[in-house]
């Protein structure tokens, strides 16, 4: 009797075999994914701190922070800093500037209005720094927050303190005609000159 | 001439075969029941982790963004899980004293990360990146489901190949708009922007969105 058709069953079960195997080499390789532990480096990670002075890349090296907005006002940098005032600064002094979000109605001690005299006169230079370094109970937000985004905050800052002092006669003609034509405008959220 | 095989082998080769055919049959019915069931996938797994934290109670009670803590998400592959500094940014003044929240002040005092469980695994083989996805009309609900809803994260899809595929090859009904990417319980089928036009607007091009070498490389 030949042994070809024994031979090439146990081919085809050897196939069957394979590929019934278990595939955790493939789904847990020898790699390390991003915060994989890493046993027996410090505290198991294998991600490392930075050392000190590291600087991102993209980032500027010179450590040097300009005294005022480093890059040109536009409404998509306002836009950005809408969006991140949102995230990162509304959930204490809520969306408004006003000091009242979610967070101090829940207890934390509430910061002061950002519309106050006082901050209505600081420069971005000072929101940028508060944000870079905290203040008070408030922590530092520089690692979570780039260079360039602390300064869109800080200008939406200024935006949204003009918003709540804009007078009528500040309004387009267009914007004033639908603000009296009553439909709900969106007048205030923008806030641009 | 005499007979090599008994008169019986005739049925003997007929069970054989009909057997063998039924049972392939069976067997693929099985395999493929298992390979989709909850128990592979991983889908409603709840795994412990060292402090209970509440995304439902975060997110869905106080209203904070997801990029509040997951602040690489837009510029990395890694959404990025929060130091303990980011939970002390609230927790230095609010609930001090909870034992729940012991674990998250040795870790600052011990400058010692917690170890947090990871819930969405994909497999070594797949390449997945979120900055690719959330900057490209895909929100963080697609694949992780109503956190605002969980007490304790949970898996909610499956993560196979077979899901990955489906919005992969009609992106289109899964679309938001930029300024919607971290809603939650937002419906993109009745937002009114057609998704045909969020792909033109992202400049999603359908044809290398199944090659091989999108999610394998």
């Amino acid at each position: 009797m030949s042994g070809r058709p024994v031979r090439r069953g146990m081919g085809g079960l050897l196939i069957l075999l394979v590929s019934a195997c278990d595939q955790g080499p493939m789904t847990n390789q020898p790699k390390y994914e991003t915060f994989e532990p890493a046993p027996r480096w410090p505290h198991n990670q294998s991600a490392r701190v930075p050392v000190a002075g590291t600087v991102a890349r993209g980032e500027a090296i010179d450590p040097r922070v300009p005294e005022t907005l480093p890059m040109p006002l536009t409404r998509e940098l306002l836009e950005r800093g809408q969006a991140l005032f949102n995230i990162y600064c509304s959930p204490c002094h809520g969306r408004d500037g006003a000091g009242a979000g979610m967070i101090v109605q829940r207890g934390f001690p509430a910061p002061p209005t950002l519309h106050s005299d006082r901050l209505r006169q600081a420069s971005l230079r000072h929101f940028y720094d508060v944000i870079s370094h905290g203040y008070g109970v408030m922590y530092a937000y520089a690692d979570r927050v780039a260079r360039s985004d602390r300064w869109a905050i800080a200008a939406y800052i200024e935006a949204l303190q003009l918003s709540q002092y804009a007078r009528v006669d500040d309004l387009t003609a267009e914007q004033r005609a639908r603000l009296e034509g009553g439909s709900s405008g969106q007048a205030g959220e923008g806030a641009q000159q | 001439m005499p007979q090599i095989f008994p008169r019986r082998a005739n049925s003997l080769v007929s069970a054989m075969l009909w057997g063998g055919l039924v049972g392939g049959v069976a067997l693929v019915i099985v395999a493929i029941t298992l390979g989709s069931s909850a128990h592979t996938t991983g889908v409603n797994s709840t795994p412990e982790q060292p402090v209970p934290f509440s995304h439902g109670h975060h997110v869905g009670g106080l209203g904070i963004d997801c990029r509040y803590c997951h602040t690489s998400v837009e510029q990395s592959d890694f959404a990025g899980l929060p130091p303990t500094s980011t939970c002390m940014t609230c927790h230095s003044q609010l609930w001090t004293s909870a034992a729940m929240l012991a674990p998250v002040r040795q870790s600052l005092q011990h400058d010692k990360p917690i170890a947090w469980v990871r819930v969405h695994d994909l497999p070594d083989f797949t390449y997945f990146s979120h900055r690719a996805h959330v900057n490209n009309g895909v929100g963080c609900e697609s694949c992780h489901g109503r956190v605002d809803r969980m007490p304790i994260t949970t898996q909610q899809k499956p993560l196979t190949m077979q899901w990955c595929l489906a919005c992969h090859r009609h992106p289109e009904p899964y679309l938001r708009p930029e300024n919607r990417i971290t809603a939650l319980g937002y419906d993109p089928a009745g937002d009114g922007i057609p998704g045909h036009e969020l792909r033109e607007h992202y400049g999603i091009r359908k044809d290398n969105l199944t090659e091989c070498v999108t999610c394998h490389r």
